[in-house]
């Protein structure tokens, strides 16, 4: 292979990679809210197939992607509305409770694709932005200045969650009723209010990166388009340490390993397929193996808060 | 006694309140898709209980439903959440059939044996590997298992489509992804004449009853469980509590395991796509339902066994996908997980019970 091959194929596996790593930016982030205040959400699988069917079936149905992404988010805010009661109010176990979400969303979204579509559609997805002489630029042009909008907002929102998370009041509330919910109580923070927030936002975000999914990256519905990128995304969390820039860089490796291994795909290599699509799951397990050590964990995730209770 | 039956008459009243509460939530899904939830629900309920194929079938499902919710429990005594029941099934239902498949010729009384044991043991290392990280790596135990279920599923569909098809598809040209027939010496007898239910539903209550003894009648049990009640004060006490959590992940797989090996010489007689059915996922409702208890999931998985085989015919019925059983049964566990607030939690649980009782 010439240097200008091994460039070539570099620049196409980075911007692939830059494309790809947003929806796991989106529930990435959106779980890391709602950890950061104390609530381990599992069911982002769930909210994510659920958001990627109704943005596909409102820009299926009604030729408006932009209708399927508000519809997407709402229903993303439905879906933590739900989490954030049986969690919060109801004190239910959040391991166990995620994996019920994570069911009612899958069996949802089976359900009426399977009743209102029927089977594989295709719809126009996203437009890719034409930034006019910046998307000209050799290189740096396909890489940075040629993607959907999506893309540049999942990017925007790491620097911004990161500023929401540690430089505003709200933030400062956030990380203390996720490490230390009696004294936030005591200071006069409702924990109960800024866990719900957090979950609903979380929730929203993760719809939005499955609404990615069908209407700027695959174009379409399919019963396992998520596959498994809502754990991924949980995974991520932790490799990021329940940091904002830990999350992107997560993604971005990730993503990156993903390109090679579709470059690996359709490369004449002779190579069981099984093998290729087992490869992110197995880096996945290595990056949690990496990244154990509980030191960066919310002291109070998946502890339920309960005033009375004096322990 | 008398207070142990009162308590397990709560226990039950307040499930099917909550899974009444999941039908409820449920019919909404079935209002959206135009369908009339009575009708839906009656053909659910009603039509198991109308024919012997029914009644059969309900029973073939409880089988894999026992199983997998035994193992859940283990796990979730010592505090381990195993959603890789899936995978822990196919790779337990492959490793079966490639030992049925080799030994054809020996007896049965060693030859079905064997063949479980296989199931159990790739099962159960499969448990054990999310077992072995969350112990020496503390990594997220819902997160590996749920991995380990998409690396297993390949490797299953790999299997089954290379090393392991039937010879007779590559000759024929079809190229259906599923394993020979089992050699007779390995399958389970039928019970009935021209019905699907099979006498592993005898071991599968023979295993229930055995696991209670091991988790509530020897030391080993007793330190699993305090493993998942206090790790902190069974640490202290001496309790090496990381082999503990692996053990209980290797039995909990192995429980698995052993739902595939009979699904495949109990049911199938072959290993073939689709087989796991989403009984993984459909065990946690069972665990759950049978309070995580082994001998409580024995009439769980009958009754999940009649939902299950229930919601195939109200597809049938009223033109419904499948899913949708899936989406009921997420609400059954976000109802009953809800439902531990009025179960567990004594200040709740007066609040509940004033509600119907006056001066309680």
């Amino acid at each position: 292979m010439a240097i200008s091959d091994i460039f070539n194929l570099a620049l196409r596996i980075l911007t692939v990679a830059v494309a790809v790593s947003a929806p796991y930016l989106f529930a990435g982030i959106g779980e890391m809210f709602s950890q950061k205040s104390g609530v381990l959400n599992l069911g982002v699988e769930g909210i994510m197939m659920l958001g990627a069917f109704v943005a596909f079936y409102f820009s299926w149905a009604y030729d408006s992607i932009l209708l399927g992404i508000i519809l997407a988010l709402l229903v993303g805010a439905l879906m933590g509305l739900l989490m954030a009661f049986v969690s919060i109010t109801l004190k239910a176990k959040q391991g166990i409770s995620g994996i019920g979400l994570y069911m009612f969303g899958w069996g949802v979204a089976g359900t009426l694709f399977r009743l209102f579509v029927g089977g594989v559609e295709d719809i126009t997805g996203l437009p890719d932005l034409n930034m006019g002489f910046l998307s000209e630029i050799p290189v740096l042009g396909e890489l940075l200045f040629s993607h959907n909008i999506l893309v540049y907002l999942a990017f925007l929102l790491v620097p911004l969650s990161w500023y929401v998370l540690y430089k505003t009041p709200w933030g400062l509330k956030v990380r203390a009723v996720g490490s230390t919910p009696r004294a936030a109580d005591t200071m006069g923070t409702n924990v109960k209010k800024i866990r719900y927030q957090c979950v609903i936002l979380g929730s929203m975000l993760a719809a939005l990166g499955g609404a990615y999914l069908s209407v700027a990256q695959a174009n379409m519905f399919a019963n396992d388009l998520v596959a498994g990128r809502g754990f991924i995304a949980i995974a991520l969390v932790y490799f990021g340490r329940w940091k904002p820039f830990g999350i992107l860089k997560g993604a971005m490796l990730f993503s990156v390993a993903n390109g090679f291994q579709r470059w690996f795909q359709i490369s004449d290599i002779n190579f069981p397929y099984e093998v290729t699509v087992i490869f992110p799951y197995l880096l996945i397990i290595i990056v949690l193996a990496l990244s154990h050590g509980k030191f960066a964990e919310p002291t109070a995730l998946t502890v339920p808060y309960d005033r009375e209770f004096k322990g | 006694m008398k207070n142990n039956l009162k308590e397990i008459l709560f226990n039950i009243i307040v499930l099917l309140i909550a899974f009444i509460t999941a039908l409820l939530l449920g019919s909404i899904i079935l209002l959206i898709a135009g369908v009339n939830p009575l009708v839906a629900y009656q053909a659910m309920i009603i039509r198991p209980f109308s024919s012997i194929y029914g009644l059969s079938e309900a029973l073939v499902r409880s089988i894999p439903l026992m199983m997998v919710g035994i193992g859940i429990s283990i796990a979730f005594r010592s505090k381990m959440i195993n959603i890789g029941g899936e995978g822990q099934i196919q790779l337990g239902a492959v490793a079966a059939g490639a030992t049925a498949l080799a030994i054809p010729g020996i007896p049965k009384v060693i030859a079905v044996p064997l063949v479980i044991l296989a199931g159990f043991t790739v099962g159960g290392i499969w448990g054990g590997i999310a077992g072995w990280m969350k112990a020496k790596l503390s990594v997220n135990e819902v997160l590996s298992t749920v991995m380990l279920n998409y690396i297993a599923f390949q490797i299953y569909l790999y299997l089954i489509r290379g090393p392991l098809i039937d010879p007779s598809e590559l000759a024929w040209g079809t190229g259906v992804p599923q394993t020979a027939r089992m050699p007779d010496s390995t399958i389970f007898a039928r019970l009935i004449q021209g019905q699907r239910i099979h006498s592993g539903i005898f071991l599968a209550i023979i295993i229930a009853i055995l696991v209670y003894y091991l988790l509530w009648r020897t030391t080993f049990g007793f330190r699993l469980r305090a493993v998942g009640e206090e790790p902190k004060a069974a640490n202290y006490a001496g309790v090496k509590v990381d082999k503990y959590l692996v053990l209980a992940m290797v039995l909990s797989g192995g429980m698995a395991g052993i739902a595939g090996s009979m699904e495949v010489i109990g049911v199938h007689h072959r290993v073939l796509e689709g087989l796991s059915a989403n009984y993984g996922f459909s065990g946690i409702v069972v665990a759950l339902f049978g309070r995580l208890h082994p001998i409580g999931v024995i009439p769980a998985s009958f009754f999940f066994g009649l939902l299950l085989i229930g919601a195939e015919m109200m597809q049938r019925a009223v033109n419904i996908p499948s899913a949708l059983v899936i989406s009921i049964q997420g609400l059954v566990i976000l109802a009953v997980v809800s439902s531990n607030l009025v179960l567990e939690n004594p200040k709740y649980r007066k609040k509940f019970l004033s509600l119907f009782i006056k001066n309680y």
